[in-house]
C-alpha cells in the first residue's frame, strides 16, 4: 500500500508539473506577457521593473523556473485592477466558496444517494421513472439558467428566499441547489446502474437466504459495493463543482472565488485568471490523488494493478 | 417497464395520459430528432425565419413581452430584450453559434481523440505518454481552460472552438484506446499481421471500422454537454463576443430584469434545455442500439 501511495503521489506531482508547463507555454506563446500583466495605466518604470522581476531577458528555461518558483511561494503577481496581490484577493474569497461547496456536497449526499438506491430497488416502477427523468433533467438544464429561474420563482414571485448575496442559512438554499443539480443527476444515474448490478450478485442472495433483513441487505451490503464506482468519479465531481460553482456564484452574487474569476474575465485581469486556473487544476489533481488512495483502501485489487 | 405499464393502467385513464408521452419519449427517437432538425433548420435558414436583425437595437421597443402575455404582439412573437432586439431573431441566430461551436469542437476533439486513442492502443510504447497527457486534460475543468485562453488570445468563434477542442479530445482517446486494446487480442489482427499488412493498414482497415459504433455513440452523447459548455462560457462573457447573439449571453442579458421582464432570460434557457435533452435522448437511443456496453459513460 505504501508503494502504491508513493507511485500515485509521484504521478500527481508529474501532472502538476505538466500542467504548469502547459500554462507557461500557452501564456508565452500566445502573446506578450508584459502586456497581459500590466494595467493600462502602467508607466515605463513599471514595465522595466516587471521585466526584470520575470527575467524576460533570460533564456526560456530560466524564465520557467522563475514562474514556477513564484507559484510555489504563492506569489501570483498583482491584480491589474488596483494592484492588490492576487494571493490576498484569493484568500479573502476562499471561505464563502468552501461553505457553498460544502452545502452542495451535503445536498448531493442527502438527495442523490437515497434516490439512486430507491430507483434501483424499485426498478421499472413510477418512482424509478420519475428518478430517471429527474436525472435527465438535471444533466440537461443549464445551471446558470436554473439559478435565474429559481430566483424568479422563490425570491421574486413567492418572496420566500433572498435573491442573492451571502448571509443566513436561507441564503444558501438556492445557490447550493443550483450548484449541486448536475452532480446529483450524475451520482444518481451512476449509483442506480451500479446498484442494479450489485443487487444481482451472489453474495446479496446469500445474505437474503441467511435471513438478513431486506433493509440491511440493501442499505448496507449492497450500497457499500455499489458506491465504489461513484467514488471513482470523485475527481470528476470536484471538477464539475468548481465549474458550476463559478456559474452559481455569478448568478447569486456570491462573494467567493467564482465571482472573483468572473470579475477577472470582465476586465481581462490576467494574473487573477491565471492563478485561479492553476489553483483549480491543482485542486482537481489533488482530489484525484485522494480518490485513488481511498480507492486503494476500499478495493485492494487496484494496488497491484 | 412492464411493471410501470401495469401500475399506470391500474391507476386509470388519468395516469395513462401521462404515461403515454413518457414512454414514447424514451422509446422513440422521433421527438428528439424533430427537435434537433427544427433547430438545425432554424439555424441554417435564420435570415428567412425572421424579418429582424439579431443585433439591431430599438430602445422604444425594449422588453416587449411574448405574444401570449398581456402587452405582447405577434410582430415580436417571443418579445424583445432590454435593448429592444427581437428575441426570436436572436434565438435563431444564436442557434447557429451553439450548433456550430458544439459540432466543430466535437469534430476537432473527435479527430484528435480518435487518432491518439488508436495510436495509444496500437503502439504500446507510446501509450504511457498519451494516457498521462489525457489524465491531465481529462481532469481539468474545460470551462476554466477556455476562459484562460479567451483572456489571453481574446474572444472569438475560432478561439472558442480551439480552446474546447484541445481539452475535450482526452475523453475520446481514453475510450477508443480501451476498445483498441480489446480488438488487439482478436485473432483477425494477428492474421492480418501474418499476412503482411502494414501497421497503417491494420489500424485503418481492421481496427478503425470496429470502433466506429462506439465513436458515434460517444460523440452524440457529448453534443448536449458541449452546448452547455458553450452557453456557460457565453453567459460568463467568455464566449462569442457581443453583439453576436449566443444563447448563454441572451440569458445573461436578462439577469437584471428578472422582476420586470423574466422572459428575456427564460426563453433562451428553454431552447438550450430542449436541444440538450434532444441530443442526450438521441445519444441514449443510439447507445442502446449500437453499443450497449457504454452504459456507464
Amino acid at each position: 500500500m505504501r508503494r502504491y501511495i508513493f507511485v500515485r503521489t509521484l504521478q500527481s506531482l508529474l501532472s502538476l508539473f505538466l500542467l504548469s508547463i502547459i500554462i507557461f507555454v500557452v501564456v508565452r506563446l500566445t502573446g506578450d506577457p508584459l502586456t497581459l500583466l500590466l494595467s493600462e495605466e502602467a508607466t515605463e518604470e513599471d514595465r522595466v521593473a516587471l521585466e526584470a522581476a520575470l527575467g524576460l531577458d533570460k533564456p526560456i528555461p530560466v524564465q520557467y523556473l522563475i514562474f514556477a518558483k513564484n507559484f510555489l511561494q504563492a506569489d501570483f503577481g498583482n491584480s491589474i485592477r488596483g494592484g492588490t496581490p492576487v494571493e490576498d484577493l484569493i484568500l479573502s474569497r476562499v471561505m464563502p466558496s468552501v461553505k457553498l461547496a460544502g452545502a452542495a456536497i451535503l445536498i448531493v449526499l442527502v438527495v442523490a444517494v437515497p434516490l439512486g438506491v430507491i430507483a434501483a430497488v424499485n426498478k421499472g416502477t413510477i418512482t424509478d421513472t420519475v428518478a430517471r427523468f429527474l436525472a435527465v433533467f438535471g444533466q440537461s438544464v443549464p445551471a446558470f439558467w436554473m439559478g435565474i429561474i429559481l430566483i424568479q420563482i422563490f425570491a421574486v414571485r413567492l418572496d420566500l428566499l433572498p435573491t442573492s448575496g451571502m448571509g443566513g442559512l436561507q441564503h444558501y438554499i438556492l445557490p447550493s441547489i443550483t450548484l449541486s443539480l448536475f452532480v446529483i443527476a450524475g451520482v444518481m444515474r451512476l449509483l442506480r446502474s451500479s446498484m442494479l448490478e450489485t443487487l444481482d450478485m451472489e453474495y446479496i442472495n446469500l445474505a437474503r437466504v441467511k435471513g438478513v433483513k431486506e433493509r440491511k441487505v440493501i442499505w448496507k451490503h449492497a450500497l457499500r459495493n455499489a458506491l465504489v464506482p461513484v467514488v471513482t468519479f470523485g475527481g470528476t465531481y470536484v471538477a464539475t463543482l468548481i465549474t458550476f460553482g463559478i456559474l452559481a456564484e455569478v448568478v447569486f452574487a456570491w462573494p467567493g472565488l467564482g465571482r472573483l474569476l468572473f470579475d477577472g474575465i470582465v476586465v481581462r485581469d490576467f494574473p487573477v485568471v491565471q492563478a485561479m486556473v492553476i489553483l483549480a487544476g491543482a485542486l482537481v489533481i489533488g482530489a484525484n490523488l485522494f480518490v485513488d488512495i481511498l480507492y486503494g483502501y476500499i478495493d485492494p485489487r487496484i494496488r497491484y494493478g | 417497464m412492464a411493471a410501470a405499464t401495469t401500475i399506470a393502467t391500474s391507476l386509470g385513464t388519468g395516469w395513462s395520459i401521462i404515461r403515454t408521452p413518457l414512454s414514447s419519449l424514451r422509446r422513440g427517437v422521433v421527438l428528439p430528432l424533430s427537435i434537433i432538425l427544427f433547430f438545425l433548420l432554424v439555424a441554417i435558414f435564420a435570415p428567412f425565419v425572421t424579418p429582424y436583425s439579431p443585433t439591431k437595437t430599438s430602445l422604444p421597443e425594449k422588453n416587449v413581452p411574448p405574444f401570449w402575455l398581456e402587452g405582447g404582439s405577434i410582430s415580436h412573437p417571443l418579445g424583445t430584450d432590454p435593448l429592444g432586439r427581437d428575441i426570436w431573431a436572436r434565438l435563431a441566430y444564436g442557434a447557429r453559434v451553439s450548433l456550430l461551436v458544439a459540432l466543430s469542437t466535437l469534430a476537432l476533439g473527435g479527430v484528435l481523440g480518435t487518432i491518439l486513442g488508436l495510436i495509444s492502443g496500437y503502439y504500446r510504447g507510446l501509450d504511457p505518454i498519451v494516457m498521462r497527457a489525457s489524465d491531465i486534460t481529462i481532469a481539468f475543468p474545460i470551462i476554466l481552460f477556455a476562459i484562460l485562453l479567451v483572456v489571453i488570445i481574446g474572444a472569438g468563434l475560432i478561439n472558442l472552438i480551439i480552446a474546447v477542442g484541445l481539452v475535450i479530445w482526452a475523453r475520446y482517446a481514453r475510450v477508443i484506446r480501451g476498445e483498441v486494446l480489446t480488438i488487439m487480442t482478436q485473432d483477425y489482427i494477428a492474421r492480418a499481421r501474418v499476412s503482411g499488412a502494414s501497421d497503417f493498414r491494420i489500424i485503418t482497415r481492421h481496427i478503425f471500422p470496429n470502433v466506429v459504433n462506439t465513436l458515434v455513440v460517444l460523440l452524440t452523447l457529448q453534443v448536449g454537454f458541449l452546448i452547455i459548455v458553450e452557453s456557460s462560457l457565453s453567459f460568463l462573457g467568455a464566449g462569442v463576443p457581443p453583439p453576436t447573439a449566443a444563447w448563454g449571453s441572451m440569458v445573461a442579458s436578462g439577469r437584471d430584469y428578472i422582476v420586470s421582464a423574466w422572459w428575456v432570460s427564460a426563453i433562451p434557457g428553454v431552447a438550450i434545455m430542449l436541444l440538450v435533452i434532444a441530443f442526450n435522448m438521441l445519444g441514449d437511443w443510439l447507445r442502446d442500439r449500437l453499443d450497449p456496453k457504454l452504459r456507464q459513460v
